[in-house]
C-alpha cells in the first residue's frame, strides 16, 4: 500500500518510557476484526488510553495535551509480541511517522518499514537524553534526517547516526514497497521455483 | 565453509541477494487465517495481481471462531465478516480453505503439521508470530506482517535480511513433572523477552533429541517469546516418522528423494554460531509466570524476585506486578485462581491433553474454577475422544470445547474477565491478552491440571503419585496415523 515519502521530519515527540511495549498494548486483539485498513488510530493503545467505559485515562500520555507530534519515543524492546501489522497501522493512522527506541522487536520493525513508519534505533543514553529533554520541555523538537541517517535533539544539537539498509532507505524516501520490487523479478522467481525439489 | 542447519535451509531458498538490503527468500508453504489476510487480498486486488502459486498457500479459520456451537452461524458480525472474507478470497484465488466446521479445521500451527504441510528443510510463513512452531521439523518458519502476506501471495517471496544465529543446548535429563513447556519458559526467563531478538535459534542437546514432535513444537512455538524470529531443531527419526505418510508429505520416490535432502539437515560439526548457550535440563522445575511478559517466569517453588534482581527498569517491573496484583518476594504456590485454559498452538495437541488427564484422573475440578479445554484441531478433538480422555475429563467435571485459538488471544467470546486469574497453557501473559483486565499465569498442562483440581497454584509433582502412570499416559498411542 502506498505511503507518504519520508525524507526529513522535524517535530515534537510523545514520550512513552515503558519497556517491552507489546503489540497487544499497541492494538488489542479485539480491534483486529476489520477487513479493511481504516480507523486503527482510534484504538491505538486502547486499554492504556481509555477506561472500560470509554472515558479517557487522564494519566496516559496520549491524553495529555502537553505532548504531541509525529514522533513516538518508546522504551526498550518496543513492539514485542504478536506479528500483527495492525500495530504499525495504528501508529501511522494516529499520525506518527517515526518511532524512536533503544531497541525494537524484529517483526514490528519490519512491519513499520513496510508501511512507511520509520523505526529509529538510538543508544540507551541518547534515548534517556530525549526523554529528559521532552519531560523538561514538551516543545523540544527532534529532527530525523533519513538521507543523512541522523537524529538530532534540536534544543541541544546532540546528534546520533542510525542504521537502515540502503534498500529500505531508498524505499522510504520514494514511497516504494517490496511488492513493486518483487513484481519486477517475477521471471527470476518462477525460474527459481521450477528448480526447487518441492 | 561450514554451515549451520539454518544456513543450509536459508541459502537454498535465496532467489537473489540485494546489495545493502535484504535477501529475496522463496517461501515453500504459506499459511493464512482470517485476521491478518483480508487486507493483503485487498492490496492484491487494488494492484490487479493474481496469486502466483495458490497451491502453496493454505487457509484455515481459527483466530476469532467460536469454540461452542460451531454449527450455528457466527454471531459476531465482524468475526463473521472476516471468516467470509477468508472463504471468498480463498475461493477466488484457488486456495485450499479449511473453514469453520471443515474436518481439517483447527489452529493454523496445529493443522499444518497434522497434514504434512510442514516439512523438514522448508521455508514456511504465516501472518502469526507463532509460526515458529513449524521449526520443530527443521524448517525455517516465522511470523510475518500483512504487507508480507501480500508479498507471498503475489510472488511467493519475502524480503528479509538474514538473521544472526544462536544455538541453545539443553543437556541432561528432565526431572519428574517437567515438560517441554517448562523447558521453554525456563529458557525465556533466562534470556528475557528480548534476549534473542535478531537471532534465529537452533535447539540442540539430549533434552530435545529425546522430545516428541509435540514437545518440540511447543518449544519452537515459544521462540518468539524471547524475541527470536524463530527456532528450529534438526530433523531425526522422530521427525521422519511423524512426517511420513501424511496427506501433503512426499510419497513413493518423492519421499526417498526428500529423505536425501532431509538427512543433510543438521549443523556441521564445526559450524559457527553468533551466540551459543548451554543449560542443564536437570535443573529445570515446573515453571509459572508471575508478570506481564513470558520472560517473567520462575520455578514454581521459587519466590517472585525483587525489582533489583531483574534486568530492566524498576518502574516497568512494578507496573507489571501491580497489574497482576502480586508483590516481590511472594510465593506463587497457594495463590487462588479463577480460570484454567488448556489449548492454543503452544499446548493444544494430544500430548497436552494426555498430560492434563494424567493429573485430573480420578479427581474433581475445584468448584470455583472455570476450565476451558480447547483442542487445537478437530483431529486432536477426535483423538481425545478415541483415547478415552474425554471420559476422564467428564468424570472429573470438565467439558471439552471445539477447536480454535480461543482464550489465547480472546478475539471470540472466550475472554477471562477483568481482574480474574487464569492458569493458561498458551503463550502470552501480556496485559489484557486474554480479555481486558485479565491476569494470566503461563504454565504447562500439568501445572494447569494441578491448579484446576486444587483451585490454587499447586506444584504438580505433589499430585503425580506414580511417575510410571504419568509417562505411560503421555506415551500412549504416540502416533495414531
Ligand atoms: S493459538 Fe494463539 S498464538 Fe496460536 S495461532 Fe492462535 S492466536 Fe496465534
Amino acid at each position: 500500500m502506498a505511503y507518504d515519502k519520508f525524507t526529513i521530519l522535524r517535530s515534537t515527540a510523545v514520550p512513552l518510557p515503558i519497556e517491552n511495549v507489546d503489540t497487544d498494548q499497541i492494538i488489542p486483539a479485539r480491534f483486529l476484526k476489520a477487513t479493511e485498513r481504516v480507523g486503527f488510530g482510534d484504538n491505538l493503545f486502547r486499554d492504556w488510553r481509555y477506561n472500560p467505559d470509554n472515558t479517557p485515562k487522564a494519566d496516559f500520555v496520549l491524553n495529555n495535551p502537553v505532548y504531541s507530534g509525529k514522533i513516538l519515543v518508546g522504551g526498550k524492546n518496543f513492539g514485542s509480541g504478536s506479528s500483527r501489522e495492525h500495530a504499525a497501522w495504528a501508529i501511522y493512522d494516529y499520525g506518527f511517522r517515526c518511532v524512536v527506541s533503544s531497541f525494537f522487536a524484529d517483526i514490528f520493525k519490519n512491519n513499520c518499514l513496510n508501511i512507511g513508519v520509520l523505526p529509529v534505533q538510538v543508544s540507551p543514553e541518547f534515548a534517556d537524553k530525549i526523554f529528559t529533554a521532552i519531560h523538561s520541555d514538551p516543545k523540544a523538537e527532534l529532527e530525523i534526517n533519513l538521507p543523512e541517517q541522523t537524529i538530532t535533539l534540536l534544543p541541544t544539537g546532540e546528534q546520533e547516526k542510525f542504521d537502515i539498509s540502503s534498500y529500505k532507505k531508498e524505499n522510504m524516501m520514494n514511497g516504494f514497497d517490496d511488492i513493486d520490487y518483487l513484481q519486477n523479478i517475477k521471471g527470476e522467481i518462477e525460474e527459481f521455483a521450477s528448480e526447487l525439489p518441492f | 565453509m561450514t554451515k549451520t542447519l539454518f544456513d543450509k535451509v536459508w541459502d537454498k531458498h535465496v532467489v537473489r541477494k540485494i546489495e545493502g538490503g535484504p535477501d529475496v527468500l522463496f517461501i515453500d508453504r504459506h499459511l493464512i487465517h482470517e485476521v491478518t489476510s483480508p487486507v493483503a487480498f485487498l492490496g492484491l486486488k487494488s494492484r490487479g495481481i493474481k496469486v502466483l502459486y495458490p497451491e502453496r498457500t493454505f487457509a484455515t479459520a481459527d483466530h476469532n471462531t467460536p469454540t461452542i456451537n460451531q454449527h450455528l452461524p457466527v454471531a459476531d458480525p465482524l468475526s463473521a465478516n472476516q471468516l467470509k472474507a477468508l472463504e471468498s478470497n480463498s475461493n477466488e484465488y484457488g486456495i485450499s480453505h479449511w473453514g469453520l466446521g471443515h474436518q481439517k479445521n483447527g489452529i493454523v500451527h496445529v493443522v499444518g503439521p497434522e497434514h504434512g504441510i510442514t516439512q523438514p528443510g522448508a521455508t514456511i510463513v504465516c501472518g502469526d508470530s507463532h509460526t515458529s512452531t513449524h521449526g520443530a521439523f527443521g524448517a525455517i518458519a516465522f511470523g510475518i506482517g500483512t504487507s508480507e502476506v501480500e508479498m507471498v501471495l503475489a510472488s511467493q517471496c519475502i524480503m528479509q535480511p538474514k538473521p544472526k544465529k544462536m544455538r541453545i543446548n539443553v543437556t541432561g535429563k528432565l526431572s519428574k513433572g517437567v515438560t517441554p513447556k517448562d523447558v521453554a519458559l525456563y529458557i525465556i526467563s533466562q534470556l528475557t523477552t528480548s534476549g534473542a531478538t535478531g537471532y534465529f535459534v537452533e535447539y540442540a542437546g539430549e533434552v530435545f533429541e529425546k522430545m516428541s514432535m509435540e514437545g518440540r513444537m511447543t518449544v519452537c512455538n515459544l521462540s518468539i517469546e524471547m524475541g527470536a524470529r524463530g527456532g528450529m531443531i534438526a530433523p531425526d527419526e522422530t521427525t521422519f516418522n511423524y512426517v511420513k505418510g501424511r496427506e501433503f508429505s512426499p510419497k513413493g520416490e518423492a519421499w526417498d528423494k526428500a529423505m536425501e535432502y532431509y538427512k543433510t539437515l543438521k549443523s556441521d560439526a564445526d559450524a559457527v554460531f553468533d551466540k551459543e548457550l548451554t543449560f542443564d535440563g536437570s535443573a529445570i522445575e515446573p515453571m509459572i509466570t508471575y508478570g506481564t511478559n513470558p520472560g517473567m517466569g520462575i520455578g514454581i517453588s521459587h519466590e517472585i524476585p525483587n525489582a533489583e534482581e531483574v534486568e530492566g527498569g524498576v518502574a516497568t517491573y512494578n507496573k507489571s506486578l501491580g497489574y497482576m496484583g502480586f508483590h516481590e518476594g511472594e510465593s506463587m504456590l497457594g495463590k487462588k485462581i479463577d480460570y484454567v485454559f488448556v489449548g492454543s498452538c503452544t499446548n493444544g495437541r494430544i500430548e497436552d491433553f494426555r498430560a492434563f488427564a494424567s493429573i485430573v484422573k480420578g479427581k474433581k475440578k475445584a468448584d470455583h474454577v472455570t476450565a476451558w479445554l480447547v483442542p487445537g484441531s478437530h483431529i486432536v478433538e477426535a483423538q481425545i475422544k478415541e483415547e478415552g480422555l474425554l471420559d476422564i475429563f467428564t468424570e472429573a467435571g470438565f467439558t471439552l470445547r471445539q477447536p480454535g485459538c480461543s482464550a489465547c488471544l480472546a478475539m471470540n467470546d472466550d475472554k477471562i474477565p477483568a481482574g480474574k486469574y487464569s492458569v493458561s497453557t498458551s503463550n502470552r501473559n501480556f496485559e489484557g491478552r486474554q480479555g481486558p483486565g485479565s491476569r494470566t499465569l503461563l504454565a504447562s498442562p500439568l501445572v494447569a491440571a494441578a491448579a484446576a483440581v486444587t483451585g490454587v497454584v499447586t506444584d504438580p509433582r505433589e499430585l503425580i503419585e506414580d511417575e510410571g502412570i504419568l509417562s505411560s499416559v503421555i506415551n500412549k498411542v504416540k502416533d495414531l496415523f
